[in-house]
């Protein structure tokens, strides 16, 4: 059953400065509303012209009815669960591990000479790319996967560090001293409250590695009795089944974006703090 | 002895006595390599400060005066000669260098944390000093939701916090517009004087000088070239006749050996 969705043409003016928060909050949806429902025409209009067929692309209702249908089984609730604890503990580790040498790196100056490149270099291999050392490693187990996840999250986050450290105002140290901070507490009071902007930055980018990289391993990595998203993926793509496909491409697509909205209202916070941001 | 900082604290003369020193600069040079060759940013500069006073150093920029203030505040040690401090100088700014990140208090706080004050006197003692300087109105806010002139408040008030009766300021109104200024010299003035405060202030404007100070010190070219006494009753008005004679004729004398040299 495909329903035709036609776009919203009416557009309505934005909202006044002063509108109360209805009026905020309309401002701050239409355009995501317009968004979505330009995106679901053309996606309409490309099932409608029969470029493929229904059993290979199907349209947004179709694809909506399997991820409803989907949403009430306990088995795909089982693969959001599996799927999300390795993402919060690859994360923490990458976390941890890209914090710490983040700080080794931007402190001992030879350690950078020695891995300052490296790190940028990790930043930019494709992560995927480490799977089959991973495999080879440590077999097809969580520990393959929690290995590659970490190598695609930590070097962004070290080099947020980094970044951050090397930005602070030259002004901010000096008053450090003046205030008699030693080294210590020069570093907790000063360069690592002044390098959070960067930091934030630098963890946003490490979650987005972090879930590429999680989805690719789970695609790579599928462990019998363990139930994923990307072992779903996987599974429907063998049994062709394309609505639940797109619906659970439609969930990763969703986790990712709402982490990443923590990350940025995280981000957005800071900057209202400090006074870079207007309201 | 080069570059060493004497204590000058045990040799403190008791109550009473004609104006013990708080700050003595004996010949002070600094020398800066650089690849064009030496650069001597103070070459042989002599000073003492009393406790209590106010002297105010004046001079056109890359005369030496923050070279001298950086001496005198411990960010950077002579070349040769000596400076000798009675208690630890804290320094003033010339934009308030306020984290962002805090509120007024907690910026203020850090100042006594970092001195080793106890968590639970920090907030009463940064309660009295935000008072001390008019903004306790404003002690939860952040440094970017207050004007130019409250900033430089707060910083005085962590410069207080410092515990040390001994401030070097440079040029902490330079960034200000002529209203805010106004008010603040009466502040600094009278927090000066209620708090028995000893003050190195460089500036680059005359008139505040002599507005402001006991003594003006004129630097040119890495040296001291004159000194003089103020003398004129308080409290003064920057833009009254007094004290714009006064400027103009120090002005005369810093262009003349400015010349000269």
């Amino acid at each position: 059953m495909s329903t035709v969705l036609t776009p919203v043409v009416e557009v309505p003016a934005p909202a006044r400065p002063g509108a109360g928060l209805p009026g905020r909050a309309w401002a701050w949806a239409w355009p995501k509303l317009l968004a979505i429902g330009l995106v679901l025409a053309v996606w309409e209009a490309l099932v409608w012209t029969g470029w493929r067929p229904e059993y290979v692309l199907p349209g947004p209702a179709t694809v909506l009815a399997a991820l409803a249908e989907m949403l009430g089984t306990p088995k795909f609730w089982q693969a959001v669960a599996t799927t999300l604890t390795r993402a919060v503990i690859g994360f923490a580790v990458a976390l941890v591990v890209g914090t710490l040498v983040g700080i080794l790196v931007a402190r001992i100056r030879p350690l950078r000479l020695a891995v300052g490149a490296l790190i940028t270099g990790l930043q930019t291999m494709p992560s995927i790319s480490w799977f089959p050392l991973a495999i080879l490693l440590f077999g097809l187990n969580e520990r393959a996967i929690m290995f590659v996840v970490v190598l695609g999250a930590a070097p962004s986050i070290a080099n947020g560090v980094i970044s951050g450290i090397d930005h602070v105002p030259p002004a901010f140290t000096r008053l450090g001293r003046v205030l008699g901070a030693g080294p210590l507490a020069q570093y907790r009071f000063i360069t690592l409250p002044a390098a959070l902007p960067a930091y934030v930055a630098g963890l946003t980018q490490g979650w987005a590695f972090a879930w590429r990289s999680l989805m690719a391993g789970e695609l790579l990595v599928i462990i019998a009795g363990r139930p994923s998203l990307g072992a779903n993926l996987e599974f429907a793509r063998q049994f062709s089944q394309a609505d639940r496909l797109l619906a659970t491409m439609l969930v990763v697509l969703v986790i990712g974006m709402v982490v990443d909205g923590v990350f940025a209202a995280a981000s957005r916070r800071i900057r209202r703090r400090w006074g870079l941001s207007e309201a | 002895m080069t570059g060493a900082v004497v204590d000058l604290r045990e040799e403190e003369l008791p109550a009473g006595s004609a104006a013990p020193v708080a700050l003595a600069v004996r010949g002070a040079s600094r020398v800066f390599p650089t690849p064009r060759g030496p650069v001597h940013a103070l070459a042989g500069v002599d000073l003492s400060v009393a406790h209590g006073e106010f002297v105010a150093v004046v001079g056109a920029s890359g005369c030496g005066k923050s070279t001298l203030l950086n001496l005198v505040a411990d960010l950077d040690r002579a070349t040769s000669g000596t400076v000798e401090r009675a208690d630890r100088v804290s320094l003033m700014f010339q934009d308030a260098t306020l984290l962002p990140w805090l509120s007024a208090r907690s910026n203020v706080e850090l100042a006594l944390r970092l001195r080793g004050v106890a968590r639970a006197e920090r907030r009463l003692e940064a309660e009295r000093l935000l008072a001390l300087v008019r903004l306790h109105g404003a002690a939860d806010r952040h440094p970017h939701e207050l004007s130019g002139g409250m900033r430089q408040r707060v910083a005085l008030a962590r410069c207080l916090a410092q515990g040390t009766r001994i401030v070097a300021m440079d040029e902490p109104l330079g960034a200000l517009d002529a209203m805010t200024r106004d008010h603040l010299h009466d502040e600094i003035e009278r927090i000066a004087s209620e708090q028995r405060l000893t003050i190195l202030f460089v500036t680059h404007n005359m008139r505040e000088a002599v507005r402001l100070a006991d003594r003006v010190v004129l630097m040119a070219h890495g040296r001291i070239i004159h000194e003089q006494v103020v003398g004129l009753p308080r409290p003064r008005v920057m833009d009254s006749a007094e004290v714009a004679t006064r400027a103009a004729d120090l002005t005369a004398r810093l262009r003349s050996s400015e010349g000269a040299a």
